[in-house]
C-alpha cells in the first residue's frame, strides 16, 4: 500500500482567531501615559530642632481658603497673576549677591532666589482643583526662571536639557548636561513649603 | 503558435491573502506589547485635574497608586457621598496607607525602595483635609516622593 502523506491542516481560520486576540487587546488597551506634577514631602522633624529664624521679606505667603480665594502677601489675587508675581519676588535679589536676577532690586523683597521661600497654605475645604492650579503655577514660576537662564547661558531651555537628560537616544555628554542642569538648579533652588 | 497566446479572461485575478494572518499576527503583538492591565477597578469618580507644568512618571512598577474621590453611583448607598480613599480594590481609611505602603515596598527589591514614587489619583472636587491627611500618613511611614496626577491641559479648565 502506497505511503499516505499526512493530510494538511487548514489555515484558513487561523486570521479569524488571529483577529479575535487583537480585537480584544485593542479593547483593553490603555495607552495613558501617567504623568503629574512630582513634588517631595519633608520629613517629620525632631523634636529637638530648633527654629530656624527666616526674614519676612524673604516669605511669599500664598494662603488658600476654603473658598478657593487666593490670597498672596495679604492681598486677594487671581490664579492668572500669580506666576508673574512668584516670578518678581523669585528674581527679586534684593541683597544684590545675586548677579544673573533681573528683578527689580526691591529692599524689601526677597534677598536673593536662594534665599527666597514660598510658602504655601491651605484649608481642609480648599478643592484639590484649585490647589493643583496654585501648585502648578508655582512650579511655573520656577521652570520660567530656570527655562530663561539656562536659555542665556547655554543656549537651550531647562525643560529641553531635563528631557535629553532622561533620553536614552540622545548623542552628547551627559555628565555635562548633568552639571549645567544642577548648576541652573542651585541658581534658583526650588523652595516650596507647604504648612501643615 | 499557441504556447504564446494571451489569456483572454476578463476577470480580475484575485487578491491573496496569505499573508492577511501575518499582518494581523503584528497588529497582534503590537497590542499585546503595550497593553498595561488595569490592576484595580475604581469604586470611585476619578476625574483628574488639569495642569501644564507636568512630567512624565517613568517607570510603571515603581509606582504606587493612591486613589481618592467621592464613591461611584453603585457605592453611594453603602459609602455615602464625602470623599474617600481607595487603595488597591477596596475602600480604606487613612490609617491602612502605611500598611498599604508597607506592603508594596514588601514587593520589591531592596535597592528599588527608595525610588518609590506615591502617585496620588485624586479626584478634582476632593477637598484639601483628605489630601493633607494622606500627605501626613505618607511622612509617617518616611515615603516622600509623589506626584499629584494631573492631565497636561490648561488650569482654566479646572
Amino acid at each position: 500500500m502506497a505511503k499516505r502523506a499526512a493530510p494538511e491542516v487548514n489555515a484558513g481560520s487561523m486570521a479569524d482567531i488571529a483577529f479575535l486576540l487583537l480585537i480584544f487587546f485593542l479593547v483593553t488597551t490603555t495607552m495613558e501615559k501617567d504623568s503629574g506634577i512630582n513634588r517631595k514631602l519633608p520629613p517629620i522633624q525632631e523634636d529637638d530642632q530648633e527654629d530656624v529664624i527666616i526674614k519676612q521679606k524673604n516669605i511669599f505667603t500664598v494662603l488658600i481658603n476654603g473658598k478657593d480665594q487666593m490670597l498672596v502677601e495679604d492681598e486677594l489675587m487671581q490664579i492668572k497673576d500669580l506666576r508673574a508675581a512668584a516670578i518678581e519676588f523669585l528674581d527679586n535679589g534684593g541683597d544684590g549677591s545675586c548677579n544673573y536676577c533681573k528683578g527689580s532690586k526691591n529692599p524689601r523683597s526677597s534677598d536673593n532666589p536662594d534665599k527666597a521661600i514660598i510658602s504655601l497654605k491651605n484649608e481642609r475645604e480648599t478643592s484639590y482643583a484649585t490647589y493643583i492650579s496654585v501648585q502648578n503655577e508655582l512650579v511655573g514660576a520656577y521652570n520660567d526662571l530656570r527655562n530663561k537662564r539656562a536659555q542665556e547661558q547655554f543656549g537651550t531651555s531647562f525643560i529641553e536639557m531635563q528631557k535629553n537628560y532622561k533620553d536614552v537616544k540622545w548623542i552628547g555628554n551627559k555628565t555635562k548636561l548633568k552639571e549645567r542642569i544642577d548648576q541652573i538648579k542651585l541658581e534658583y533652588p526650588q523652595k516650596l513649603s507647604e504648612v501643615q | 503558435m499557441s504556447k504564446f497566446k494571451k489569456k483572454k479572461s476578463g476577470d480580475l485575478p484575485a487578491v491573496n491573502t496569505a499573508s492577511l494572518p501575518d499582518i494581523v499576527f503584528m497588529l497582534l503583538f503590537f497590542f499585546m506589547v503595550a497593553t498595561v492591565m488595569r490592576d484595580s477597578s475604581l469604586m470611585i469618580e476619578n476625574r483628574l485635574p488639569n495642569a501644564d507644568q507636568v512630567e512624565k512618571l517613568e517607570q510603571k512598577n515603581l509606582v504606587m497608586y493612591i486613589y481618592a474621590g467621592k464613591p461611584s453611583k453603585g457605592y453611594k448607598a453603602k459609602y455615602g457621598t464625602e470623599a474617600r480613599i481607595q487603595l488597591n480594590d477596596k475602600f480604606a481609611e487613612v490609617g491602612e496607607i502605611g500598611a498599604f505602603i508597607a506592603a508594596e515596598r514588601a514587593e520589591r527589591r531592596e535597592e528599588e525602595i527608595p525610588f518609590l514614587t506615591a502617585s496620588l489619583k485624586v479626584d478634582k472636587e476632593a477637598n484639601m483635609g483628605l489630601i493633607g491627611d494622606i500627605k501626613q500618613e505618607l511622612r509617617k511611614v518616611n515615603a516622600l516622593k509623589i506626584n499629584y496626577a494631573a492631565i497636561n491641559g490648561d488650569i482654566s479648565k479646572n
